[in-house]
């Protein structure tokens, strides 16, 4: 048995954010197939454009159209690329000096092996099939076979790849500016319980309920915690305590909301278990909704063993046991 | 200015740890470590403050969750950065400097195995040129690198006796997780990973945690003969663009060392997560060749998230408290590529 249980958990997100003027400039650029620079206070064209001066503070308003070639100026191998990045086998990060620009800018170099990539070769845009108005639109750089050593000139449309004419691209030109970018973010991770939670979830699958009691002011935590929050003393006691408990607090569920499991009205509760001094929250079942009060006395009512695994929702729910209620005394110090 | 010293420190490195990233379990020890070191308990620390991010381990308020380490009934003073211990105590130092605490424990976690740090830390750069490409920092590191080297500003040799040196320190850290040097030539030897960096040129993955105490005035001097004084503390910060700044330099680096007196420093603990970013930093920090680099081992063989560059200031603390040298000087970064620098120069006698 391993010390500490652990899964698997992806935690994802989609970021909205608006560009303003000079990174929606920028994208829009990208989307219609033209690299947009900004120049700077001090006759610098910089790309992607700073949003504002570096020296001067002012918010920069010269843009400048760039070339779709450049040199690269420094680069790194990926021989093992992580998710998400623009390919999903070896290639370069590389550091590109687009033709009229002063500055590089960083992007993926498309290449076999790094003997295909050194500093001042010649590179050119790949861009991405379908455009959206992001930095993916630029799908990678790649070399541009035979130019190598070529000096850089002046930035024209002789020195840039052919750009798609399709009818979608002509469409996405004719649209208005870029004003926003999504950036989906997915983290994996493996998640691991302390050793704490992992005797309770052990238990759980066993159909127990442990906690673990506090040295000091003898407070029994379930779900257990590595120390007391009271007094920062590791909890050493494993304790397990009753399936019947009291209801400190409530709250009855109205409002419909999306992914809502049971139909309202629901009760959610804090169910106070004997020998423990911390309550749980769980589900009120079995009585109808405007009759769950304080002081009820409750019980856990378990799944079906076979559906037992490492989570509290192996409890289903917790339902009156038809005690009478219990004095207020007993649960005041919990609330 | 009040005199705030460091007066206690205590720390964990490990390669994988398996319990929970709110790290609640490594802490308590730390703490009770410091609660020795200093003879206190925890109602004698004035100020609490800690170091962390929920995107390490994917778990939500995870510093929330640590308080339970210090127990908060009585209630404590209380914050958090998402940044390095370091940082930490520069939040500390502050709130000494205000007097409205004379005492402050800082602590950091982490537990960076639990994902894909080199991914996870694309979160850190710019959301609209650069996130959406994942640029990992083994790479970004190594573009940096490279530009070094076609600059000449250093080689893959300079970059091998770092690391040789490194590992060969490190084998005295019973906290180093990479240790065991060789020679140059054979570390040279060694296949080149993210070209033109080697395995041995990035610092290892790393969890762990550490704690800092500092103590003002006359609460220092009870704790130790000799305490660990701040008498330079700065930080700045660079761009994070990588295409703006020269990669061959570090200003902000710079900037810092030219708001403290770094004159007479006999050791600095600098952290350099890549073994040419040491060389970057010895520069900009103008440091004598007679200085002595990361006795510890350093960031190169150990380098808990987090933790890894306010330990540089406890290693450096402990050799002034030891009375090894009286005047060092610990280094911490973060950001891609030496984006931000903090200096802390700690002396024996003021």
């Amino acid at each position: 048995m391993t010390r500490t249980l652990s899964a698997p958990v992806t935690v994802a997100f989609d970021y909205t954010r608006s560009t303003g003027p000079v990174l929606g400039r920028f994208f829009t650029g990208l989307r219609d197939g033209q690299i947009v620079g900004g120049r700077t206070s001090d006759g610098r064209v910089v790309v992607p454009p700073p949003e504002f001066d570096p020296v001067t503070h002012e918010p920069l308003t010269e843009f400048v159209d760039v070339a779709a070639t450049g040199t690269v100026t420094s680069w790194s191998w990926v021989p093992e690329p992580v998710k998400g990045q623009p390919f999903d086998r070896p290639f370069a990060w590389a550091l590109v000096t687009l033709d009229g620009a002063d500055t590089p800018m960083l992007h993926a170099l498309d290449a076999s092996s790094p003997d295909q990539v050194s500093t001042g070769m010649r590179v050119r845009v790949r861009w991405a099939e379908e455009r959206v108005g992001a930095i993916t639109d630029l799908a990678c750089f790649e070399p541009v076979a035979g130019l190598d050593g070529v000096e850089p000139s002046e930035p024209g449309p002789d020195r840039a790849r052919p750009q798609p004419r399709n009818e979608a691209a002509t469409e996405q030109s004719r649209s208005a500016d870029v004003s926003g970018v999504i950036t989906p973010v997915s983290l994996d991770y493996i998640y691991a319980a302390s050793p704490e939670e992992s005797a309770f979830y052990r238990g759980l699958n066993q159909g127990r309920i442990l906690g673990q009691r506090c040295p000091t002011c003898q407070k029994v935590y379930v779900p257990p915690r590595s120390a007391c929050p009271a007094d920062g003393t590791p909890t050493a006691e494993e304790v397990e305590v009753s399936q019947t408990g009291t209801i400190t607090t409530f709250c009855i569920v109205n409002v419909p909301f999306l992914g809502q499991k049971i139909t309202p009205p629901y009760v959610s509760a804090y169910v106070l278990l004997d020998g423990a001094d911390i309550a749980v929250l769980h589900l009120i079942l079995g009585v109808p909704a405007a009759e769950v009060r304080m002081g009820m006395r409750v019980k856990a009512v378990w799944k079906p063993e076979a559906e037992w695994t490492y989570s509290l929702e192996n409890i289903d729910h917790f339902e009156p046991t038809g005690e009478p209620d219990a004095d207020y005394d007993t649960y005041r110090d919990h609330l | 200015m009040r005199d705030v010293a460091v007066v206690g420190f205590a720390q964990r490195q490990m390669a994988e740890f398996d319990g929970s990233p709110t790290c609640v379990e490594l802490l308590v020890p730390l703490f009770a470590e410091c609660y020795e070191q200093t003879g206190w308990t925890r109602r004698d620390i004035g100020f609490w403050c800690s170091g962390s991010s929920d995107y390490l381990a994917g778990r939500s308020f995870s510093f929330v969750q640590a308080v339970d380490a210090i127990g908060v009934i009585p209630p404590v003073n209380e914050s958090h950065v998402e940044m390095d211990l370091a940082w930490a105590m520069y939040e500390a130092w502050l709130k000494i400097q205000t007097g409205e605490v004379d005492t402050a424990l800082v602590y950091a976690f982490g537990k960076a195995s639990a994902g894909v740090l080199r991914r996870t830390l694309a979160l850190q750069l710019d959301p609209y040129t650069m996130t959406p490409l994942w640029p990992d920092t083994v790479s970004l590191a190594g573009v940096q690198a490279r530009a070094g080297i076609d600059a000449g500003a250093w080689d893959e040799r300079a970059m091998a006796e770092v690391a040789n040196r490194s590992l060969t320190d490190a084998e005295k850290n019973e906290y180093s997780i990479r240790k065991g040097g060789s020679s140059v030539e054979e570390l040279l030897s060694r296949p080149v990973y993210a070209d033109p960096l080697r395995k041995h040129d990035c610092s290892p993955v790393t969890d762990g945690a550490a704690a800092i105490v500092l103590a003002a005035g006359d609460q220092a001097r009870e704790v130790r003969d000799r305490p660990a004084w701040i008498s330079g503390l700065a930080h700045s910060v660079d761009p994070i663009s990588m295409g703006t700044r020269d990669l061959t330099r570090a200003p902000s680096a710079a900037r810092a060392a030219a708001a403290v007196d770094l004159g007479g420093v006999e050791l600095a603990e600098l952290h350099a997560p890549f073994s040419h970013q040491e060389l970057i930093l010895r520069r900009e920090l103008g440091l004598a060749e007679d200085v002595r680099i990361n006795p510890s081992g350093g960031a190169l063989t150990s380098n808990p998230m987090f933790s890894g560059g306010g330990i540089r200031i406890g290693e450096a603390a402990s050799r002034i408290w030891s009375g090894e040298v009286s005047k060092a000087v610990g280094h911490a970064t973060s950001g891609p590529a030496l984006q931000q620098n903090l200096l802390c120069v700690l002396e024996g006698n003021i």
